[in-house]
């Protein structure tokens, strides 16, 4: 009992060790990325006894600006609200990361520890209702700061977070069908079969690729980044954080980056085969080629652990990489774009998914 | 046909000659005015917005790997003389000047060191912004006749027009010093006196 306790704490404490890092590690992505893409040698002046180490050091100074910085709370303002609301926008950003899985079932003294914080066997539902709890942070944000423009930016992310909610849940809609399944780490393990003669792994991308754009898009839109940052809209409006400063500013900022560490885990989970490697079974690499290399239980699971985070880097660098591709949608498009086309679109592919289903049997 | 329409025939012919002087200006004009004429709704591929984000991420893309190859390749020290970026890292690396940018004045100097200024009042009196008072003195030298006993220069009020470098006769103010950053913390320290203009 008090084992298993303490394997659940440990998870969840490296859990969200691991994802709060990496959140943190993403405003120097973001601005290094930024600055290369643009011809430019971007942040690389805060320095700790003389060393660089290329403008990493940028990450602990942004903390301890924000930290230091004066709490600003406008006349008129809902005290409770205010202060409510990043909190939170960064909860139940990193809620979501609970149910997760991170590895295969690692196996130590006969103990059979599922790399997952929380083995919930209705996970994906799990999730998705966090992420839609995100939207109560953006609202209040906006609602309480007595403030029109926050009030507007609040407005619009309410509106955009709902519509885009909608087709993001038809979009794995159809993933569900195929694996038949919502605990993600069986969908995990069900990714690992294979297709063709054994040589395309049955990931969600390869049985589901009309959903993977969908959830790719819609996700993007949850995460309120560029090409749909109109709730922020920094040229335009600002949006619903306008009246927040110090680190009550930085925890939206935060939020923002810790969802996008989500959202890339979600896809690297749900299409991408989570911590699957191709060819990689529990007892080793089996090629269709006729290779096998036999491996232990400990290799293994590590093996699909630098999988998992392979995967997620490379989703969450796509991610940044829209961000400093794409304008913004104009309002009127970004709706059309939800509900005239993501929607009916999802709605055909879970139609034809249930098709297909129920021809092959 | 008279004769005013027939000059204006030749007149026209003139303008739209595929071989003429203003050829290549009118062509392109007419294509500009007629691919705006011609604006088109987007097609299908277009508006589903994934071609067009594909092309873009190619292009940002293939700036950020090419860049990050060449930083790659200078931190081990290689193809330095290649730049990862557009951009001059400014208080330790100033970006070059153009020799004919007009910056800080000076005051050229003769063989012995003494100003080649003669005192002719040209330069205060062409300043726009009369920034320029000169004090004149009795030169020893009677070819010379008069010398600057005071040079002041006032570049708080300073235009970089270079007037005074125009009209100087005697070649004795120089904008070439290749020094823009003069910022000071009165006014007072933006007024550059004789021995300053001359030796700093």
């Amino acid at each position: 009992m008090m084992t298993d306790l303490l394997i659940k704490f440990g998870l969840s404490a490296g859990t969200l060790f691991i994802m709060f890092n990496i959140a943190g590690l993403l405003t120097w992505v973001e601005r290094k990325q930024s600055a290369v893409m643009q011809d430019r040698i971007g942040a690389n002046r805060a320095s700790i006894f003389g060393f660089k180490a290329m403008g990493l050091f940028h990450a602990i100074a942004d903390v301890l600006k924000m930290l230091s910085k004066e709490e600003f709370m406008p006349e008129g303002a809902n005290k409770f609200l205010f202060n409510l609301a990043p909190y939170l926008s960064v909860i139940f950003a990193l809620v979501g990361f609970a149910a997760i899985p991170i590895g295969g079932a690692l196996i130590v003294n006969g103990h059979v520890i599922q790399l997952q914080a929380a083995n919930l066997n209705i996970a994906l539902i799990f999730i998705f209702a966090m992420m839609s709890m995100g939207v109560y942070g953006v609202v209040l944000a906006g609602f309480s700061s007595n403030n029109n423009y926050a009030f507007l930016g609040g407005m619009r992310g309410a509106a955009q977070m709902i519509a885009y909610e909608i087709t993001m849940g038809a979009a794995i809609m159809g993933v569900i069908m195929v694996f038949n399944t919502l605990d993600l780490q069986a969908l995990d393990v069900a990714q690992g079969a294979y297709m063709f003669g054994g040589w395309v792994p049955k990931w969600g991308v390869f049985v589901q690729p009309l959903a993977f754009f969908l959830f790719l898009t819609a996700a993007t839109a949850e995460t309120k980044r560029t090409p749909f940052d109109l709730p922020e809209g920094e040229s335009e409006i600002i949006g619903y954080f306008v009246e927040y400063s110090g680190m009550k500013f930085g925890m939206f900022f935060l939020a923002d980056l810790v969802e996008t560490v989500l959202v890339a885990a979600l896809m690297t989970t749900l299409f991408f085969g989570g911590w699957q490697v191709p060819y990689l079974h529990p007892d080793g690499f089996w090629f269709p080629w006729g290779g096998h290399v036999a491996m232990g239980n400990l290799p293994v699971v590590l093996l699909g652990i630098l999988s998992f985070f392979i995967k997620m880097a490379f989703f969450i660098g796509g991610l940044m990489a829209v961000r400093w591709t794409l304008p913004r949608f104009r309002y009127d498009q970004l709706m059309n774009l939800g509900w005239k086309i993501l929607l009916p679109v999802s709605l055909i592919n879970i139609a034809i998914t249930a098709i297909v289903i129920t021809l092959m049997g | 046909m008279d004769n005013s329409t027939e000059k204006r025939r030749l007149e026209l012919e003139k303008y739209f000659d595929p071989k003429g002087p203003f050829a290549a200006m009118r062509i392109s004009q007419m294509k500009r005015a007629w691919k705006q004429s011609n604006r088109r709704e987007l097609n299908f591929w277009e508006n589903t917005y994934l071609p067009m984000l594909i092309s873009g991420i190619f292009l940002t893309s293939k700036h950020f790997f090419y860049n990050v190859t060449f930083h790659i390749l200078h931190l081990a020290g290689l193809y330095k003389e290649i730049p990862g970026a557009v951009t001059y890292q400014y208080p330790e690396k100033p970006r070059p000047l153009s020799s004919r940018l007009r910056t800080r004045h000076r005051l050229t100097k003769r063989e012995d060191g003494s100003p080649r200024c003669v005192a002719c009042m040209m330069c205060e009196t062409v300043c726009p912004a009369r920034c320029i008072e000169i004090t004149a003195a009795e030169h020893p030298d009677p070819n010379i006749e008069k010398y600057p006993a005071e040079f002041i220069l006032d570049l708080g009020k300073c235009v970089y027009c270079g007037f005074c470098v125009e009209v100087c006769p005697e070649d004795a103010i120089r904008m070439d010093t290749q020094k823009l950053n003069i910022a000071e913390y009165s006014r007072n320290s933006m007024i550059y006196n004789k021995k300053r203009l001359m030796d700093e």
